[in-house]
């Protein structure tokens, strides 16, 4: 890292304000590299002993000595570990940046990767405000997750194996966020989907694991064809993918609303609904909950599924730059949203209600980032990580829980199907509160994170929607009341979660309960912290019209605004394209009037409503255990359940018609066609030959007779021609 | 005079080359080899007359691979009697596949 060479924006004149030095921002990324390394040769040697052993015929158990082996003690040291380094030097950096007042992008370029016509691609990263809020988040809370795994994985044979894949997908992760140009950006897209494919299939014995995971991987392809197209186009239009350039000379080079933009936006919104599992392509996230649940939390809700808001976010002048494509991006948004919605109303199984529920809120960020509100979806997305984190890990201690209790009572009952659950709050007195505490984050309920991170979303899309040459106002207000309705939807099947796995009488089959048991410390604690970071972590963007009210405890909440004035540098541009195509935003909500206080006052107090109504009328209610329930739901419950039959569509469109038409190929074109021909060829051979072998007589006469006639021949061509 | 000359080793030829395809006993054959070789030399000789020595030079040639050609095809044939008590040679077709 010593040859590191931070580039100031080119038109920035030398600056009175010291330019700021990152502080080893290569090492951020390196560090889970590192562990991904050792991690993985532990690994190694932690397989090559089970395989030695499966050769003698018998079978390795690294848990069965007295101690257990160093491949299965240093991963907890080391996975951790580097994170935990990691999530210190982003914490420097931050504190440096926040001294710095930076105003452009700091560019970091360590060596030119890719030279080839006029296509240079460096090896750069970039850090900004916005990465620096996505690499605190990357790195805060996989530090958190890896602390949790350690508890939750301690009883895997693939202890070293898992920590090995977390740390490499923390690694492109950061790549990701850090990435100077949509090059590098792509890499860590590229590896980010590896490990999760990595982790779905984890548990890769398993037919229907590694299925999941191979799902989530072709999936994700689709949307890489987006991606890359996007690549190609930018390149045309601007000759280089470096973010820098692109982004100051989009005014210039591209009309505003033209083709080119939009075509760009949203091939680029494509790949960001693969990856972030937007309608269509939503279909691999719930499938992917097959992975461990730490995975689900940190690749799955936190992190990597994140990453196409974080795309959008970061393109924001081109998309500023196509109203057509925002439309569609807040679209699909709104869809997704409701649709994932409604869904999760119906899931028994814990993790899929979450999983629904993530691809519920990860529409609302695309909301955010569609209509414009690029400040409001980061914000969303960084109170989601917390509270979404927390639920999963939650989700993780108590089907840990459930597990060991059904596994000491020899009991083959799902652990993870809310049906077979109820009650544990009495065994499981801290996971429940944390649990409580997220639900009502994620519920929009005052004054956790998510009550202002939604607000701020709702509440852009209606004053959009108002703007005055907004050529698409209409459909911003209905997608504002959507998403009305969605958010009490959220706090519905949030609070059914919580009822089903909670409270209630106990569905535990009756030997398992004694053993029901609180998560170990090494678990709980992160719960705890993430707790209260969904508690505290929407202060930092207390929007201005409530912080003087009492919804901002009359100015009392500390950092209104904050977040907002710190993405400033990253958004401004955007913004000011926007008013300048659409006009002012009207702060005022469509249809019926009334400013952001009142309709925030309103959401949060109609989602307590729906809480509390939640409570009383699915409190009392009776479920009847997984394997005891034969009700077949039928009308909109049984579409419901079935998921608005997506993956049937898929399979009638898509997956049936692709397997006929290789079957077609198969049978037709490789069976018929290809051997055919090659068969003919083969037997017209032989044919041949066998015709022609019969002028071998073996008679020396003939032979004789045919060479003077031969000859004759040519001696006759040879005069008279 | 040339055009006789070569007229006769024609014909010649063509009553060898008739008798190796038409004949049956492998001695005719042979012998209407040599006839074919000899009517050859006929040619060469009568050319020689106009081109040079080489001509007469190529007979000696001829008549050396002739002998050669007897001894061998001979004891051949011979062998070939040995084993069949024939020389009629619509009896061999080994020289197949």
């Amino acid at each position: 890292m010593g040859f590191a060479a931070s580039v100031p924006g080119p038109h920035l004149p030398v600056q009175e304000v010291a330019q700021w030095e990152p502080v080893l921002p290569g090492l951020i990324i390196l560090l889970p590299l590192l562990g991904f390394v050792v991690n993985g040769v532990l690994a190694l040697r932690s397989a090559a002993r089970s395989s030695a052993a499966l050769r003698a015929g018998t079978e390795w158990d690294p848990f069965a000595g007295p101690a257990r082996p160093r491949t299965h003690t240093l991963p907890t040291w080391i996975g951790p570990g580097v994170m935990f380094v990691a999530f210190v030097l982003a914490l420097w950096n931050f504190a440096g940046m926040y001294g710095a007042e930076l105003h452009d992008p700091v560019v970091v370029r360590y060596w030119t990767w890719i030279v080839t016509g006029n296509l240079q691609i460096d090896a750069a990263i970039q850090l900004d405000q916005l990465s620096m809020i996505m690499l605190l988040v990357v790195t805060g809370v996989g530090f958190l997750i890896h602390v949790f795994s350690v508890g939750y994985m301690k009883d895997d044979t693939g202890y070293p194996r898992y920590f090995a894949y977390l740390n490499l997908f923390v690694f492109f992760m950061l790549v990701l966020v850090m990435g100077a140009g949509y090059a590098m950006m792509f890499i860590g897209w590229e590896g980010v989907g590896l490990c999760s494919y990595l982790l779905i299939g984890y548990w890769f014995t398993d037919r229907e694991k590694s299925d999941a995971g191979k799902k989530a991987f072709i999936v994700n392809r689709i949307g890489d064809l987006g991606f890359l197209l996007a690549m190609f186009l930018l390149f045309q239009a601007f000759g280089t993918l470096d973010f820098g350039p692109i982004f100051e000379g989009a005014e210039g080079r591209l009309a505003a609303g033209g083709a080119t933009v939009t075509a760009i936006t949203l091939l680029l919104m494509l790949g960001a609904a693969g990856k972030s599992a937007q309608v269509p392509l939503h279909v691999w996230l719930p499938d992917a909950m097959a992975g461990p649940t730490p995975v689900s939390a940190l690749i799955h809700a936190a992190t990597m599924v994140t990453a196409g808001v974080y795309m959008v976010a970061r393109s924001s002048v081109l998309y500023a730059l196509a109203p057509t494509s925002q439309a569609v991006v807040a679209g699909v948004g709104v869809l997704t949203a409701l649709l994932a919605a409604t869904i999760a109303l119906q899931q028994h199984d814990i993790k899929k209600v979450l999983a629904y529920s993530t691809v519920s809120q990860l529409g609302f960020m695309f909301l955010g980032a569609g209509v414009g509100a690029f400040t409001a979806a980061i914000f969303h997305l960084m109170t989601h990580a917390f509270f979404k984190a927390l639920l999963f890990l939650g989700a993780g201690a108590v089907i840990h829980a459930m597990h060991h209790a059904l596994h000491r009572a020899d009991s083959h009952e799902d652990a993870q199907d809310m049906r077979n659950m109820g009650g544990l709050k009495d065994r499981m007195r801290i996971t429940w509160v944390v649990m409580w505490v997220a639900t009502l984050a994620i519920a929009g309920i005052w004054p956790l994170a998510g009550f202002f991170s939604k607000d701020e979303i709702i509440w852009y899309t209606a004053a959009w929607a108002g703007a005055p040459s907004n050529p698409f106002g209409t459909l911003y207000t209905v997608y504002w009341l959507v998403a009305l309705v969605t958010a009490m939807l959220t706090a519905f099947y949030m609070t059914r979660l919580m009822v089903m796995t909670f409270h209630g009488e106990s569905r535990v089959d009756r030997n398992a309960r004694p053993h029901l048991h609180e998560a170990p410390r090494v678990m709980w604690v992160p719960l705890a912290i993430l707790a209260v970071l969904s508690v505290f972590g929407g202060w930092v963007n207390v929007p201005e019209p409530l912080a003087e009210s009492f919804l901002g405890l009359f100015g009392a909440l500390p950092m209104s605004e904050w977040l907002h004035h710190w993405l400033e540098p990253v958004t401004h541009d955007a913004a000011a394209i926007q008013t300048a195509a659409l006009g002012e935003p009207a702060y005022r909500a469509p249809l019926v009037g009334g400013g952001e206080f009142a309709w925030a006052l309103a959401s949060t107090l109609a989602a307590a409503v729906v809480v509390l109504a939640a409570l009383r009328a699915l409190g009392g209610r009776k479920y009847v255990a997984a394997a005891r329930d034969a009700a077949v739901s039928g009308g909109l419950r049984g579409i419901l359940a079935n998921k608005w039959y997506f993956d049937e569509a898929f399979d009638a469109g898509i997956v049936r018609p692709v397997l006929a038409a290789s079957r077609w190929c198969w049978k037709v074109v490789d069976t018929v066609l290809i051997d055919g021909f090659v068969n003919f060829v083969g037997n017209f051979t032989r044919l041949a030959g066998w015709t022609v072998s019969l002028f071998q007589t073996g008679q020396a006469n003939t032979y004789a007779f045919v060479l003077t006639l031969g000859v004759l021949l040519v001696l006759g061509a040879a005069v008279f021609l | 005079m040339l055009a006789y000359a070569l007229l006769l080793s024609a014909a010649l030829f063509v009553i060898g080359t008739l008798g190796v395809i038409v004949r049956r006993n492998a001695i005719i054959i042979f012998l209407s080899i040599e006839l074919q070789l000899n009517a050859v030399n006929l040619a060469f000789v009568a050319l020689s007359r106009y081109t040079g020595i080489e001509g007469q030079l190529f007979v000696f040639f001829v008549m050396t691979v002739a002998a050669a050609e007897a001894a061998v095809g001979l004891a051949i044939i011979i062998s070939i009697f040995r084993h069949y008590k024939t020389v009629n040679v619509d009896r061999f077709n080994l020289l197949k596949w």
